[in-house]
This record gives C-alpha cells, sequence and structure tokens, in this order.
C-alpha cells in the first residue's frame, strides 16, 4: 500500500508544490486505498473517481504553470450532508433516495475553488441525529482502533463516533488527507476524540451553511476533521467564508490560522471548570485532563479554576431545542418533489408511508419529540424554558472570558465503544455529547485534539472551547497539546486489502 | 376584543328584534416587489407553471431564506400610511403545516412580534367619517398553488406563488355592516396604491380578504365568530358579511348556538359553509426560524422612507378642497385612485379648480367610464383637456362649443386652441357682428318683438335666434344685453 496517504495535508501539500509527487498520483494512492478499504470501513457511501482523477489534472496543470491555489490538489473527504452538484447527497437517510443536488454548498465550494481534489461522500449519522454512525441508512462505519486486551488486539467492531463517523474513520485510516464535517452537538469533536483526529467546530456563523442539509439551523456548524492541528488550519480557513445566502454567516476576516500555530502561549489564560467534573468519568478521563493541563502550563499559560454554572442544564436543553428544529427542518422530506415517495390511498397516507419508512428510527424519535414540544400547551414548559437556559450558559461563558482567553475539558466521558453498545438506551448515547453541547448551544468555537489513550488502547482527547470568532487561538493552544502528547496514529492496519472492494461500491458522476 | 366604533345604526331586524352584526378583517395584499421575500425568484404574474422558482421555493436540502430588504420597505411604507408604529425589531417564525403546495412544510410569517403594530383608518359611509383601527400588519410567504383539474388521478402543484411576500393588515373588529367593511377595504386599496406597495389587484388574487362575523343583540357582549376565508372581491365580501350575519342570527333565533369555525363564502349559491371546526384547527407549532436572525430597523431607515412617502388620500382630498374650492363629494372621487387626483391635478394647476373638476368628473369620467377606459388610457391628456378649460375661461368659446371641441379632441387628438381657430369654432364677441344679427332678426320678427314687449320671457326665443344665426358662436351674455337694450326691456 501507497506510503503517500500516510502523509498529513500539510505535508502532502509541500510534496506536491515541489513537485516530489503529483496529484494525480496523490489522488490514484487515495482511490487506490479507498477500493482496497472501504469494504471494512464503511467510510464511503459514494466514491467519486473520475471526478477525482479530473480535479487532480487540472491541479497538476496549475501546479506546473504556478497559478497554485492554496488546498491545490489535496484528496478530501466530503461528508454525505453536504450538498454536491452532480452527485448525490443522502444526508445518508432512505427519505432521499437518489437526491442529486444542481449545487454545490459553499463551504464545498470554497474547497474546490481553492484547489482540493473530491474522492467521495462520507457516511455518517442519519440526518446527523447520533453519536456513532450506528443510524445511516447505509449501515454503521467502522474504526480502523481497535481495543486492546491483555496486551493484544481484539478484533471487535469499535465505533468511529458520530455523527462525522465516516469523516473521522476515513482520515484515521488514511482514507483521505482530511475531510468536511458538521457539529450541531459534538458531531465533529466526539468522533475526532475516539479517532485520534483533531476536529474543530468553528464559531457558530464561521462558515456558511447554505447547501448543507439542515438538522437544527441554530446549531448547525461546518468543520473539519484533520490529521494535525496544522492540517485542521489549513483547512478551516479553505472552508470559512461570509455567505450572504446564509443570513446566520458572519463578515468578519477568516485569518491565516496556521500562521498563528507558532505563536506560543506565553499568558494564555486557560480555564479549567468544575462543573465538567461530571459523576461516573472515568479515571483515565481525569488523568488525561490533568496532564493536558500541565502541558499548557509547561507552555507558559496559566491555568485558573472557573465556574459555569449552568452546565447541567446543557444537554436537556439541548434535546429540546434541536429536536424541535429539526421536526421543522425535516418537515420538507415528505414525497412531494424529491427522494422517496411510498404512494398511498390518499394524500395523508402518502405523506405517513414516505416519511415512515423514509426515516429511520433515530430521526423518527427525534421528530417525535420535537413536535411535542413545540405544541400548543408545551411551547413555554420545553422551548421557551430551554432557550431560557442557552441564554443562561452563553452568559456563563461570557462572564468566563472576563477572566480566561481558552477553556480546557474533556472531549467525551470515555472513549470509543462497541457497535451496538448504547443503541438500546438512547440517554446512553445523548451522555456521549454531555462536554460538547454547550459550546453549540452558545455558539463559540470548539477544537478537540487526540491527547493520550485509554487503558483499552483507543484514542482520548481534550477539548478547547474559545471566544467567538477566535478560533485562531484555539489552534495556537491546541498545538501546544498536539506538541506534547504526539499524535496518535492506528497501529496496525487491518483494513488494508482485506476486503473486496468491487462488490460494495458505487460510483458517482460528476460534470462540471 | 376592544370596541371603538360608535353605537351602530346598521342593525338587522330578526324574529327576536334587532341584531348588530361586528365585522373584523384580515386583509393579505401581495407586496409590490420583483422578487420574492426569501428568494431572487421573479414575482411575474401568468408565467408558466413553476417557471419562476428558485431552490428555496422549492425548499430544496440545504437551501436558506434571505430577506428581500424591498419587500421590507414596503411593508414599512405601508405600516406609515396607515398611520400606524413600526415595529424597529421583528421576528420571522415558522408556521408548520404539511401541505403539497408548502414545500418547506412550514410557512415564513411573522406571529408573536410583527413589523407594523397599532395604526388607524378613516373610511367614508353614507356621508360620515369613521375610524377602523389596524391591530397589526406583518409579512409573510405566500403558498404556491395546487391545481386539480390537469389529471384524472393526480393533482398538481405551482409553485410560481410560492414564497411571494405578502401583507396580513389585520383590523379591529370596528365594522358593523357589511358596506363598512366594503368601504374599509376600498380604501385600504387605495392607499396601498397610493404608496405603491400592492397593486391592490384582487382579480389576479393580489388582495384577498379573510372575513370574521359575529353578531348580537345591541349592547350585548360579542358573540362568537365565524371566519369566511379567501374573499376575493370587494363585491363577495358584502354579500359574505350579510349572508353570514343572516345565517348565524336564524341559528340563534331558532335556539341554536354559533361553533367558532373557518368557513368559505360560495358566491355561486350565495352562501358560506363550514370548511373546517375549531376542534379541527392545525396545532401550527410557531417558533422563531433559526435560519433568520431578528430583523432590525435603524431609526434613519424608517426616516428616510417617511420622508419619501407620496401624498395619501386624506391629505390630498383635504388640500384638493382647501386650494381648489371642491366639494367634499367631487375630492373624495378625484383622490379614489392616484391617477385620477394626479391627472385632477394638471388640468387644474393655474385654472379654476371647480372648473377643472366639472369637465374631469363630468365630461372625461362619463366618457371614460361610457367606454370602459382607465384614466390611463384617456385619448385626452390633462394638457389638453387644460388648454379646453382655458378657452372657456378666456371666454373664447362657449361651454357648449367647448363640449363638442372635448368630441373632436378625444376622437381626433391635436391642440386645442389649433383646433378652434381652424375650424372657426370661436365664440363671436364683437359687439358689432353680434348687434347686426340682432338687429335682422328684430326686423323679421315685428310680431314677436311686440308680444316680448308684453311678456319679457319672450328674450330667450330671440337668443335662441341670435345664436342661431351665429353658428353658436355669439357670446351669450352679450347677446343678451344687446337684445335687453334693443327690445327696450
Amino acid at each position: 500500500m501507497s506510503e503517500l496517504t500516510k502523509l498529513t495535508l500539510a505535508e502532502a501539500r509541500d510534496k506536491l508544490r515541489s513537485k516530489e509527487v503529483s496529484a494525480t498520483e496523490l489522488t490514484q494512492a487515495f482511490i487506490d486505498a479507498i477500493d482496497a478499504s472501504n469494504a471494512e470501513i464503511n467510510a464511503y457511501v459514494l466514491t467519486t473517481p473520475e471526478l477525482a482523477l479530473q480535479q487532480a489534472k487540472e491541479s497538476d496543470k496549475r501546479l506546473q504553470s504556478g497559478s497554485t491555489r492554496p488546498l491545490e490538489g489535496l484528496p478530501l473527504g466530503n461528508k454525505d450532508l453536504y450538498c454536491t452538484e452532480g452527485v448525490r447527497t443522502t444526508a445518508c437517510s432512505k427519505i432521499l433516495g437518489d437526491f442529486t443536488p444542481t449545487y454545490e454548498s459553499t463551504v464545498g465550494a470554497n474547497l474546490w475553488n481553492a484547489g482540493a481534489v473530491m474522492l467521495g461522500k462520507l457516511n455518517c449519522d442519519e440526518f446527523a441525529m447520533g453519536s456513532s454512525n450506528e443510524t445511516s441508512a447505509f449501515g454503521p462505519v467502522v474504526s480502523p482502533w481497535r481495543r486492546k486486551k491483555d496486551g493484544k488486539l481484539t478484533t471487535d467492531k469499535l465505533v468511529p463516533g458520530g455523527s462525522s463517523g465516516g469523516s473521522s474513520a476515513a482520515v484515521s485510516a488514511d482514507l483521505c488527507l482530511a475531510a468536511t464535517a458538521t457539529d450541531t452537538g459534538g458531531s465533529i469533536r466526539q468522533p475526532a476524540a475516539l479517532t485520534g483526529t483533531v476536529g474543530i467546530k468553528p464559531t457558530y456563523g464561521r462558515c456558511s451553511r447554505w447547501g448543507i442539509v439542515a438538522f437544527a439551523s441554530s446549531l448547525d456548524q461546518a468543520g473539519p476533521i484533520a490529521k494535525t492541528v496544522r492540517d485542521a488550519a489549513i483547512m478551516l480557513r479553505a472552508m470559512a467564508s461570509h455567505d450572504k445566502k446564509d443570513s446566520t454567516s458572519v463578515d468578519t476576516p477568516v485569518p491565516d490560522y496556521e500562521a498563528s500555530l507558532t505563536q506560543g502561549l506565553k499568558g494564555l489564560r486557560v480555564g479549567v471548570p468544575k462543573e465538567y467534573r461530571v459523576e461516573g468519568m472515568s479515571k483515565e478521563i481525569d488523568k488525561l485532563w490533568q496532564e493536558g493541563i500541565a502541558w499548557l502550563k509547561a507552555a507558559g499559560a496559566t491555568i485558573h479554576d472557573i465556574s459555569l454554572p449552568h452546565t447541567k442544564y446543557a444537554l436537556p436543553a439541548y434535546y429540546i431545542v434541536a429536536p424541535a428544529e429539526a421536526s421543522s427542518n425535516l418537515a420538507r422530506y415528505d414525497g412531494v418533489r424529491y427522494g422517496l415517495r411510498v404512494p398511498g390511498k390518499d394524500l395523508i397516507d402518502t405523506y405517513e408511508n414516505t416519511r415512515a419508512s423514509g426515516f429511520g428510527k433515530e430521526v423518527r424519535r427525534r421528530i417525535l419529540i420535537g413536535t411535542y414540544v413545540l405544541s400548543a400547551g408545551y411551547y413555554d414548559a420545553y422551548y421557551l424554558k430551554a432557550q431560557k437556559v442557552r441564554t443562561l450558559i452563553k452568559r456563563d461563558f461570557d462572564d468566563a472570558w472576563k477572566s480566561v482567553d481558552v477553556v480546557l475539558t474533556p472531549t467525551t466521558p470515555s472513549p470509543a465503544f462497541g457497535f451496538g453498545e448504547k443503541t438500546g438506551d438512547p440517554i446512553a448515547m445523548y451522555l456521549e455529547d454531555i462536554f460538547t453541547v454547550t459550546v453549540n448551544m452558545a455558539g463559540l468555537p470548539g477544537i478537540s485534539v487526540p491527547a493520550g489513550l485509554s487503558s483499552e488502547g483507543t484514542p482520548l482527547g481534550l477539548q478547547l472551547i474559545g471566544k467567538p470568532f477566535d478560533e485562531a487561538t484555539l489552534f495556537r493552544a491546541a498545538q501546544a497539546i498536539e506538541d506534547a502528547a504526539g499524535r496518535f496514529v492506528v497501529p496496525d492496519r487491518w483494513w488494508e486489502g482485506a476486503g473486496k472492494p468491487e462488490a460494495k461500491r458505487k460510483t458517482g458522476s460528476k460534470s462540471k | 376584543m376592544q370596541e371603538t366604533a360608535p353605537k351602530s345604526k346598521n342593525l338587522i331586524e330578526g324574529a327576536t328584534g334587532s341584531w348588530e352584526v361586528i365585522v373584523g378583517l384580515e386583509v393579505h395584499a401581495q407586496v409590490a416587489s420583483n422578487s420574492k421575500l426569501f428568494s431572487g425568484a421573479s414575482t411575474g404574474f401568468g408565467a408558466e407553471p413553476n417557471s419562476h422558482v428558485s431552490l428555496v421555493d422549492a425548499a430544496m436540502p440545504g437551501m436558506l431564506p434571505v430577506i428581500n430588504a424591498e419587500c421590507i420597505a414596503q411593508a414599512v411604507r405601508t405600516g406609515l400610511g396607515l398611520n400606524a408604529q413600526i415595529n424597529l425589531k421583528s421576528v420571522f417564525d415558522r408556521k408548520n403545516y404539511f401541505y403539497p403546495d408548502l414545500p418547506q412544510g412550514y410557512q415564513i410569517s411573522q406571529y408573536k412580534q410583527p413589523i407594523v403594530g397599532e395604526g388607524e383608518i378613516e373610511i367614508d359611509v353614507d356621508g360620515e367619517t369613521m375610524k377602523v383601527g389596524i391591530e397589526r400588519l406583518h409579512l409573510e410567504q405566500d403558498a404556491g398553488k395546487s391545481v386539480h383539474d390537469q389529471h384524472p388521478e393526480y393533482s398538481y402543484v405551482d409553485l410560481n406563488r410560492s414564497g411571494v411576500a405578502l401583507m396580513e393588515i389585520v383590523s379591529r373588529p370596528d365594522m358593523r355592516s357589511a358596506k363598512q367593511a366594503q368601504a374599509y377595504v376600498t380604501k385600504l386599496r387605495t392607499i396601498l396604491r397610493y404608496l405603491g406597495t400592492s397593486d391592490g389587484d384582487m382579480e389576479k388574487g393580489n388582495l384577498r380578504a379573510d372575513v370574521n362575523v359575529s353578531v348580537r343583540k345591541p349592547g350585548d357582549k360579542l358573540g362568537t365568530r365565524c371566519e369566511i376565508k379567501n374573499v376575493n372581491s370587494i363585491r363577495f365580501i358584502g354579500q359574505a358579511i350579510e349572508t353570514e350575519a343572516r345565517r348565524q342570527i336564524d341559528i340563534i333565533e331558532g335556539g341554536g348556538k354559533i361553533d367558532q369555525e373557518t368557513r368559505l363564502f360560495d358566491p355561486g349559491k350565495g352562501e358560506t359553509r363550514s370548511m373546517r371546526s375549531k376542534e379541527e384547527a392545525h396545532d401550527y407549532r410557531y417558533f422563531p426560524d433559526p435560519d433568520l436572525l431578528p430583523l432590525e430597523l435603524t431609526m434613519e431607515f424608517v426616516g428616510e422612507l417617511e420622508k419619501s412617502l407620496p401624498e395619501l388620500p386624506d391629505a390630498k382630498k383635504q388640500r384638493f378642497m382647501r386650494e381648489f374650492g371642491l366639494s367634499d363629494y367631487d375630492a373624495n372621487v378625484l383622490v379614489a385612485e392616484r391617477e385620477s387626483a394626479d391627472y385632477f391635478e394638471n388640468v387644474a394647476k393655474g385654472r379654476d379648480g371647480k372648473l377643472a373638476a366639472n369637465w374631469v368628473i363630468n365630461e372625461l369620467f362619463g366618457r371614460l367610464n361610457k367606454e370602459g377606459k382607465g384614466i390611463e388610457a384617456s385619448p385626452v391628456s390633462a394638457q389638453q383637456l387644460g388648454a379646453v378649460v382655458d378657452l372657456i375661461t378666456s371666454g373664447t368659446i362657449s361651454g357648449k362649443i367647448a363640449k363638442d371641441l372635448f368630441e373632436i379632441v378625444w376622437s381626433e387628438g391635436g391642440d386645442p386652441a389649433e383646433i378652434v381657430e381652424k375650424r372657426g369654432l370661436k365664440q363671436v364677441t364683437d359687439t358689432g357682428a353680434i348687434e347686426k344679427a340682432v338687429d335682422e332678426i328684430i326686423a323679421a320678427n315685428p310680431d314677436k318683438v311686440e308680444q316680448a314687449k308684453a311678456k319679457p320671457s319672450m328674450l330667450g326665443w330671440f337668443v335662441g335666434q341670435v345664436m342661431k344665426g351665429t353658428g353658436g358662436k355669439a357670446n351669450p351674455a352679450a347677446v343678451n344685453e344687446i337684445l335687453k337694450a334693443k327690445l327696450g326691456l
């Protein structure tokens, strides 16, 4: 198997620019790797090799002529929540059927205009609703990571986190250099933490939501999952933009995040919130947190105990706001204009048949919850109260920013879990988001950076939360953790060449 | 609900006594704008089905609404024209329900915080002026159109209207008769047209009303109301109210009670019928649309719009009465349409206002009505009519000749002064010429001269003869004077 796929995005960029390798060679290496591995990992729900090679050819021309763009020739995976012009987009739901958009998401367009190459569409939880990628209509994604038991790797299938499980698995299994992802309650950071990758959810409004299938509009944000902090910084710079087509996107300049990585932590004030020490949190997570504190301190930061008193209300409030918005956002999937239609004896019957067979169990659950909390007589008690909690959570952080610049917490309460371990208990699954949802509720940027391994030999992540639009500081602090903790690559590449690819592979075409 | 209207004289007689009808209206007016409320698609009328549909209007996955600033300006202008509170902060909500012509599965509307709050307008009914309160004005998206007659099994959907901006203008229940409600809608439409914020074209469905009707015995508390949906002409609004009031009175007098429900008016059958009951009412699950930030306006923005507002009908009417000495009635007729008022003003400028009003209302409007033409299609321009008025005022032509001249200008066009010159229509004011004509008549009719001495009213006969002799061109005043002198009257 080619060593090229093991490169980081920054390394590959340098090799392309120094012409050590061509974009076509690099792209072909990924196409081969996906062919050889996707049957095992199931990270891609659709590959677009013809399109990728076509883009790579254009990149090679530009690399030759010197008109090189920031991401020239770098192969990426694209979460299937992102609409892609001429390429099937399903949000990993049956209800969208073979829906093929006539338009490209703004973030996607930003990436391709920056020279990036699209390898295909990545698996995710259906409509991004899940924390394990087990709700996908295309089946679960298998984490390249395996648990160690008595010093030996087991063959139990672990989840890669969710909802961006295809993105985290593809990046950690070297099936792309980096990937797009989305985060509504932790869907970038939790899968990054569970796979030893870096994931950043930027400030709400930093990236355009235009052309990304909506889950919960006031919480959804696009962001990257990448192998290193530097790679994530390069990706976010290309993805972010002000977009007049998204009224909630913010017109503020996008800084050169990569340049901020070397600025050091001298004088940085790091807050450690006591409320994140939740009941039942494992000792190894606590230990990891203490290590993170020590690393930042050693890098020149000062540590401050802080309080974010309304943290405990964040998760329940999130599970009111997010389903409420989702219940309305998903009303458009009615079988009338596009996607699945299951005819019935009349209109109502057609709606019911279509939506009952098109949506999976978790999506139906959330639509029901959302419909309930918005209903007459319940709105004030649930939705309105949850919005008030949200205001209080924001205020907690506003207060914190008076004394600290970033907040350090664990990303997840526990390491990666096995298939089916939490699917029977929605509350247990929802608790995966306990450290991440506050960030979405407050609209803040948050980054997860790998910081260690669990006793089972699987990755664990630390989360840094920043001030609005201060992603640069997050990258800087995350770089210090990465420098101290090192990178975490999967020790055993069991998935390579393990499966027959052709049987499951689907290809899309794209003409532009 | 509050009552602001004076005690009604418009009572309806029932078997058990007199009844008062209470009417409130929700008028939906399409905002005059080139593109839709949240997308760049055209609002053009009469296009091929589904040809004015953007990705947003069709609710494709990942599409987001963006507020059209012109629609906001139009709503603010309308609010100002209704003497209403402009809310500097308003919020767009989602009204959730499923229907094939509603692609998003929700209508974006304003629920708790509309862009315009309380206001009022004045209406004239039977020579009396009364105020009708405006409760609010909010912006919302129109839905598409379901087409049921194109296929034996399927219904089709046309999304051209989907997302077009509507203003919903909600009145107070201040009206006490069908006539008042009709006057209210008429006045509202006039204001919208003056402002240019809606063409108010009911035939195209650009203005339609939901009519709330209840009845009570005078002095009683308000009765249960029924809402009659989507009434699309002023005539039907009147009929619907009368029919519905009568239905309710009959039910109550028969010992029944009114169920709060939504009804439809069938103009063919002249009846209203139930559409859905209160129990069947949707739970719309309103909540603020998270795709749109709250709409915040500055005082400057509102101030600029206020400065650029045109003169509105009430103010114009007062000014016409003051400046041109017009009667209340004439002023009302002239200001009903902005185009008529402008036409009149162009004719009246620097001339006798009353004379101008007579010519515009009696001659021009009369002729336009006869031919079913609007003022904008008038073959006689304001400049031409002004020239006719000038010729009358200067005594160049008589009123009678002026009517002939108007007829010539109407059908042939041309400069009225030139026509008068070329065709010799000038009034004869030369006393010598008139005296000569008078002398001839007197000489030829000695018997009549004798009769006139005994009966002075015979003068009319002589005037007629002189006019006949001069081809109607003699100045009647001069003829009178000379005749009186010569006949010794």
